[in-house]
């Protein structure tokens, strides 16, 4: 007989774990409580450091999980360990006996309107990584075309005001990427870039921001400490440039902020059904931070990707397969003797 | 700009403030910079309004001036504030409201102190009783009075007889807002509608026909900054603020500034003409300046007060033109009669400032 395992969430985890597992010949049950599968990756037009099309991804991704059932628009009301297994039941009336269940819950962006001074949601002008990815996606352009935008890094990251001492990690690489495709696609325009630290760690990101610098985009160490409309309705950006000691001023027709990754609120309420702990950034608690990452306390509760913390791609993937590991360790362990 | 957006922000920050039973302590310079804006504020409260507004003659400064300014330590201060909440209870009052932003900010400062660090309360309260003999008590609320006409300025609309309005266009007058620092900088959470975009002023501009002017500058300091002004050496400084302010609110043509703060309108009206006589610019129409108010004065023309009873007489810029533009009646000749109607004598006319 097969054993249920239960995944919880969709995104780039959720499947690459069910495809994992169901190729291992577990019966993979995935919900995922949005209208499709895909998380945020399902709304990001293309992926750094190579820039191929999040679409691409996604497809792949797909692919993996066609023997897999997936409920989508689907909540788990409820979940409690039994003896050995968890009992779940899913918004949509079914209730499945999982021998090990799988958080893949993700992250939610930071709200960047929390960012009260860059006037998101204040002013036209100022949007989001998130919002920029999706003009991207569906093909839109700003009209007038304009003349100089800016990036904001670590929005609600390393910020302890904003309760998120945490770097989010993709933050600073994605900022390159959009700013190399901004400039793309408005040569004549001016880029700057309000960074504290490059974090460009993984390979080729450091190569993104040489081809960012070659483009002309210019790197501003030091933070947005305001923005403000102008009479002609631009953006007024008041920052430091902290390397030159002075502050500056400039005319700007787009601010794009890089919200950070904040716990997702619908792991959480999982978590909370079974006293699950988290720490102080708000993620949840590994057994272990490095050799049990994948293993909660519970038995046979797992977690892969952004629920223990900002992760890019490539580091969620990984983890979604070695959490498939340990799931079929677990399994072997406890349940085929 | 999206209007929607900051009435979302506005709504993260309410404060609770009482309707009625105040015990309301003065400001240490504004009587001498707007000497009608205390009088007016307990005028329209309690002889307009009817709400119990309670003053003594016992109270004394703050400390907050010599507490910005390194001359007295923190404890002493907070000795003092406690002496004058030590007043209120003696007096059968627990609402707490006060005339001068420095005070506010100080008064949320010691709160959040005695809060953080409960030994240090038991120290001033000691403190208190062996120098004055009195009980300690802290103010269930604690409220800036701009806060207290905000709460009343839809009762103050109903008795308006002018509203900011352009009475030969009917276009809502442009109004600059300007918050102190010290109002909700450093507690957003005290303040109505918080530190980047507060509500307070806004509120009574709205409710009385005016139109808010949103300018990049709108959040920098008036110039006062007590380091920046008490200070010889750093006095260019004070006047650089001023001077970034107006360059920056220039171009969006504002009829009028209402303040809430001691320092900000004698700063913002009497740098005016320092600029003026030193590189020949103002910033109103036909060589005027733009007007600067505190909250009182503005509450006091919509209700139909005279100007000059209002102590508009002593502000550098000249209201006249405001005046006229809402239709609000003057007598020119009364300009310079004190209150008991003697002649108080005539300013000498700036050179470049009407």
């Amino acid at each position: 007989m097969k054993n249920n395992i239960l995944v919880i969430g969709g995104g780039p985890a959720g499947m690459e774990a069910s495809a994992a597992l169901s190729r291992m010949g577990y019966n993979v049950i995935l919900a995922e409580k949005e209208k499709s599968l895909g998380g945020h990756l399902a709304k990001w037009d293309r992926l750094f450091p190579d820039q191929i099309p999040a679409k691409q991804v996604l497809d792949s991704l797909l692919e993996g999980i066609k023997d897999v059932k997936c409920f989508t628009e689907t909540d788990v009301n409820s979940i409690n360990l039994l003896d050995r297994s968890y009992n779940a039941m899913l918004s949509n009336g079914i209730t499945i006996l999982a021998d090990a269940v799988l958080l893949a819950s993700g992250f939610d962006l930071f709200k960047a309107e929390k960012k009260e001074e860059y006037g998101y949601g204040i002013y036209e002008g100022v949007l989001t990584n998130a919002d920029l990815e999706k003009a991207f996606k569906e093909g839109k352009t700003f009209s007038p075309a304009p003349m100089a935008i800016g990036f904001v890094h670590c929005v609600g990251s390393r910020d302890e005001k904003a309760g998120n001492p945490a770097c989010s990690k993709v933050c600073c690489a994605t900022a390159v990427k959009q700013a190399i495709e901004t400039k793309e696609l408005y040569p004549d325009a001016n880029v700057y870039c309000f960074y504290m630290d490059l974090r460009m760690f993984g390979r080729h990101y450091e190569d993104l921001y040489l081809r960012a610098q070659k483009s002309g985009i210019r790197f501003i160490r030091g933070r947005v400490s305001e923005v403000s409309e102008t009479a002609d309705g631009r953006l007024l950006v008041k920052a430091e440039d902290t390397l030159s000691s002075k502050p500056l001023k400039v005319s700007l027709d787009r601010l794009v902020l890089m919200a950070g990754m904040r716990p997702s609120k619908a792991g959480r309420a999982v978590g909370h059904q079974l006293n699950l702990t988290t720490e102080e950034d708000g993620f949840f608690s590994s057994a272990d931070n490095l050799l049990s990452i994948q293993r909660s306390k519970l038995p046979g509760f797992f977690y892969a990707g952004a629920c223990t913390g900002p992760k890019t791609l490539p580091d969620t993937l990984h983890e979604a397969r070695s959490a498939a590991m340990e799931i079929d360790r677990y399994i072997k362990e406890n349940f085929r003797k | 700009m999206i209007y929607e957006g900051k009435k979302k922000i506005w709504a993260e920050y309410q404060k609770e403030i009482p309707e009625d039973h105040y015990f309301y302590v003065r400001s240490c310079i504004r009587q001498s910079f707007f000497p009608a804006s205390e009088a007016t504020f307990l005028d329209i409260t309690r002889n307009k309004l009817g709400k119990d507004i309670f003053e003594t003659e016992h109270h004394t400064t703050c400390g907050g001036i010599a507490y910005h300014s390194d001359a007295i330590p923190q404890e002493t201060a907070m000795t003092i504030i406690a002496r004058q909440f030590a007043l209120m209870k003696k007096y059968g009052y627990e609402n707490y409201v006060c005339s001068c932003i420095t005070s506010f900010g100080l008064y949320c400062e010691t709160l959040e102190t005695w809060r953080e660090f409960p030994e240090l309360q038991q120290k001033i309260a000691e403190n208190l009783w062996k120098t004055c003999h009195l009980e300690f008590a802290k103010p269930k609320f604690l409220v800036h009075a701009s806060d207290l006409i905000f709460k009343y300025r839809m009762q103050i609309a109903a008795k308006s007889k002018y509203k900011l309005v352009n009475k030969n266009t009917g276009e809502p007058l442009r109004v600059v807002e300007h918050i102190g620092c010290h109002y909700s900088k450093m507690f957003p959470s005290k303040g109505v509608g918080g530190a980047e975009y507060p509500y307070v002023l806004v509120g009574m501009i709205e409710a009385w026909g005016g139109q808010i002017v949103d300018y990049p500058e709108r959040r920098h300091c008036c110039g006062f900054g007590f380091r920046q002004y008490f200070i010889k050496s750093n006095r260019g400084y004070s006047l650089a603020n001023t001077h970034k302010k107006f360059e920056s609110m220039e171009p969006f043509k504002p009829d009028m500034i209402i303040t809430n703060c001691p320092g900000c309108p004698y700063f913002l009206d009497r740098w005016q003409y320092v600029i003026a006589e030193t590189e020949g610019k103002t910033y109103g129409q036909d060589g005027h300046g733009i007007p600067v108010f505190t909250y009182e004065e503005v509450a006091g023309l919509v209700m139909g007060y005279d100007p000059w009873d209002l102590g508009l007489q002593t502000h550098q810029v000249s209201v006249e033109p405001l005046l006229d533009k809402i239709g609000i009646p003057y007598d020119p000749a009364k300009k310079y009669l004190g209150k008991n109607g003697k002649n108080l004598g005539q300013p000498e006319k700036p050179h470049c400032l009407k």
